[in-house]
């Protein structure tokens, strides 16, 4: 052996011949097993990763259907379109728990999808560079705020604002029109359906901009510096350019934030008025899913009742599913419009 | 660095196996007995439970779940104790093998935000509180309100009807008096922990309801006579069963107490609403215990009952400090008795 690096199997193998090689080949081998072995042990991990979603899904899914059975078994398909909620009488129905969802929520959306995009555009395509990381650090703040707090905020210091100023303003001017005032006439109490939605689009924000900002940033600067060379505006760099490019991303990040909203508890609560009753007016109070079940669950006091807050639990499972359904088929249809 | 931290570290961790194993040693000593329910009775057996303990060494573990989650618990037979606000009828304590009796009282009232009206201004009746409840009373300005209130101007603001959204023995005990004086009510709403409420909105707890009250201008809503004494709030004067009105306080409640008919009730299954006495306050409530006839674990029964002897015979002093009100003496020996006959 001349060469003083023994160890190293590419300058050992060239002078010494085809003794030396064959060890180090063996070495290679058993290397090239051990990483063939851990590297399915890899694979096997990630898959248990993922299946673990599916299994907490599934189990969930199941564990609710059943408990939710005897509701279902005894009310049919009038636990989903029936009004009426009655502990006393026994009598249930999930269609003001699911109409309160789906409306607050949209409300949420309407107002929270426009801001997010102009908080996300802002930070990336306008801010100036040392305004970025303050204003984005503050976003991933507010996203950290339990919705408690949300709540205690909206019921003591902005129910009375929208009861003083806002909605004698709404019942005034709203109120009045064709098709759309019965949405907004009613009492000023400051609780209901409106508030409620305001309150959750405070809450998504940081969600869904946070998920923009990190999208627009992904989009290549030549893309964008080409189409301000060819003159386009920020507008139209931002609609023709930036939003082709993430769309997809955007779209789910808008329904993290929605399915976040569907499922808020604490917040809602405190500002929906937490009353079974169906009202055309969005300044009436109202009721969600989540909601029902977190005021009722502990004292559910027959069979029935607590089976029938499972099976609401269990039909808002299947909204958020739906919804999320809706979303996918949405991004299918444009991709396929655009031939990818 | 690692080697000088280690012995450091051991040292660490026998000191705290001592502090546990000490701590351990010294809840085995004692009998600790365990209780859940009703979330009225806590503040209470919380002060009792820890002066009991300072008296006798004994505690009392005492978990504010509900009345609803505090039956179930006790039919599970998971506590030694459970505490509700709604007395079980006497058949399904004999389903169970339970036995149940009253260990403190309190009310409900109603309580107002209007403006220029303070607390005890406002006069009501059982009839006109269920037609507001019911929505069929609207206006502050309504007739039968007036009637009640003469000389009182009250103008024509609409009427918003605060409830609970939670089920709770508050609750109960609120609609198990409206369902007693108002035809109407009993007909289309009727008892429960929670009811299909006809109008208004629903706050969570009497935190919950007392927030939305103070929010919500010409509101009404019931909480606790404690909650409507801490939050300030306008609580009303009723017209009660002798016809005369009266105002919440521990006197009324203790009026309504002593005048109900607990002789014939059968395992003290008495809602003591709308009790006869002539200063009675109509919405009076109590808070039972409830128990197994055949303990699962006799030492354990022993400490609990002489939890509750001690709480009804030198306690009651510490419930008044407390807003609630004590049990009347022949209660108390009925009470007494009760035990003798039914425990074993």
């Amino acid at each position: 052996m001349d060469t003083p690096y023994p160890a190293n199997p590419v300058v050992a193998a060239r002078p010494a011949g085809g003794a030396v090689l064959s060890i180090d080949d063996e070495r290679i081998k058993a290397r090239a097993a051990a990483e063939t072995r851990q590297d399915a042990g890899f694979r096997w991990l990630l898959f248990a990763a993922a299946g673990i979603v599916l299994l907490i899904l599934g189990a969930a899914a199941v564990s609710m259907l059943w408990g939710g059975r005897q509701a279902f078994e005894t009310f049919g398909w009038r636990f989903i379109v029936s009004d009426e909620w009655d502990a006393v009488g026994h009598q249930f129905g999930a269609f003001v728990p699911i109409y309160g969802t789906l409306v607050s929520s949209a409300i949420a959306m309407t107002i929270a999808i426009p801001v997010s995009f102009g908080i996300a555009l802002f930070l990336t395509e306008i801010a100036p560079t040392w305004l970025r990381g303050p204003i984005g650090a503050a976003i991933e703040l507010l996203a950290g705020i339990p919705s408690i707090i949300y709540g205690m905020w909206g019921l003591f210091s902005f129910v009375p604002f929208m009861a003083a100023n806002v909605l004698p303003w709404v019942n005034r001017n709203l109120g009045e029109m064709p098709w759309i005032g019965p949405l907004f006439r009613g009492p000023p109490l400051g609780i209901g359906m409106l508030t409620a939605g305001i309150v959750l689009g405070i809450m998504v924000i940081p969600f869904i901009s946070s998920v923009m900002r990190d999208v627009f940033q992904t989009v290549p600067a030549s893309l964008k510096e080409s189409a301000y060379a060819l003159g386009s505006t920020t507008w139209e760099v931002v609609w023709n350019v930036v939003l082709p490019y993430t769309r997809s991303a955007v779209v789910g990040g808008i329904f993290l934030g929605l399915g976040r909203a569907l499922g808020e508890t604490m917040a809602v609560t405190f500002v929906l008025g937490n009353a079974h009753q169906l009202s055309a007016s969005l300044l009436m109070p109202g009721n969600s899913i989540a909601a029902t079940i977190a005021n009722e669950f502990t004292e559910a006091d027959s069979d029935i009742y607590l089976s029938s807050l499972i099976a609401l639990g269990f039909l808002l499972f299947v909204v958020t599913f739906i919804v999320l359904a809706i979303a996918r088929l949405m991004l299918y249809n444009l991709a396929r419009k655009e031939g990818r | 660095m690692n080697r000088v931290a280690a012995p450091r570290f051991f040292r660490l961790c026998g000191l705290l196996a001592a502090i546990a194993l000490g701590s351990m040693g010294q809840s085995a000593l004692a009998t600790d007995v365990t209780g859940a329910g009703s979330s009225f009775v806590y503040p209470l057996l919380s002060q009792w439970s820890s002066d009991y303990a300072s008296a006798t060494g004994t505690r009392i573990n005492y978990t504010s779940i509900g009345s609803g989650a505090g039956i179930a618990q006790i039919k599970a037979a998971t506590i030694d104790f459970g505490a509700s606000d709604k007395p079980l009828p006497s058949a399904e304590l004999a389903q169970f093998g339970l036995a149940q009796f009253p260990i403190v009282i309190g009310g409900v009232v109603p309580v107002v935000n209007i403006e220029g009206v303070g607390p005890g201004d406002l006069r009501l009746d059982g009839d006109t509180l269920a037609r507001i409840f019911l929505g069929t009373i609207t206006q502050w300005n309504d007739p039968a309100i007036v009637a009640l209130n003469p000389g009182r101007k009250l103008g024509a603001d609409p009427i918003s009807v605060v409830h609970r959204s939670d089920g709770s023995g508050t609750t109960f005990n609120f609609v198990n008096y409206l369902t007693k004086t108002s035809e109407a009510w009993r007909s289309k709403v009727g008892e429960g922990t929670s009811v299909q409420w006809p109008v208004g909105v629903g706050g969570k707890g009497n935190e919950g309801v007392a927030a939305y009250v103070k929010q919500i201008k010409n509101s009404i809503g019931y909480v606790e006579l404690e909650y409507a004494l801490k939050t300030n709030m306008s609580y009303t004067a009723m017209k009660n069963h002798a016809g005369n009105f009266v105002l919440p306080g521990l006197e009324s409640f203790g009026a309504a107490a002593a005048s109900a008919n607990w002789a014939d009730a059968k395992d003290f299954d008495l809602i003591i609403t709308d009790a006869p006495g002539a200063q009675a306050w109509p919405i009076a409530a109590s808070v039972f215990v409830i128990v197994y006839r055949q303990p699962k674990d006799a030492a354990r029964s022993k400490a609990a009952f002489e939890f509750f002897r001690w709480a009804l015979e030198q306690g009651q002093a510490r419930a008044k400090e407390l807003n609630y009100v004590a049990l009347p003496k022949p209660l108390v020996q009925s009470i007494e008795k009760y035990w003798a006959s039914e425990i074993k």
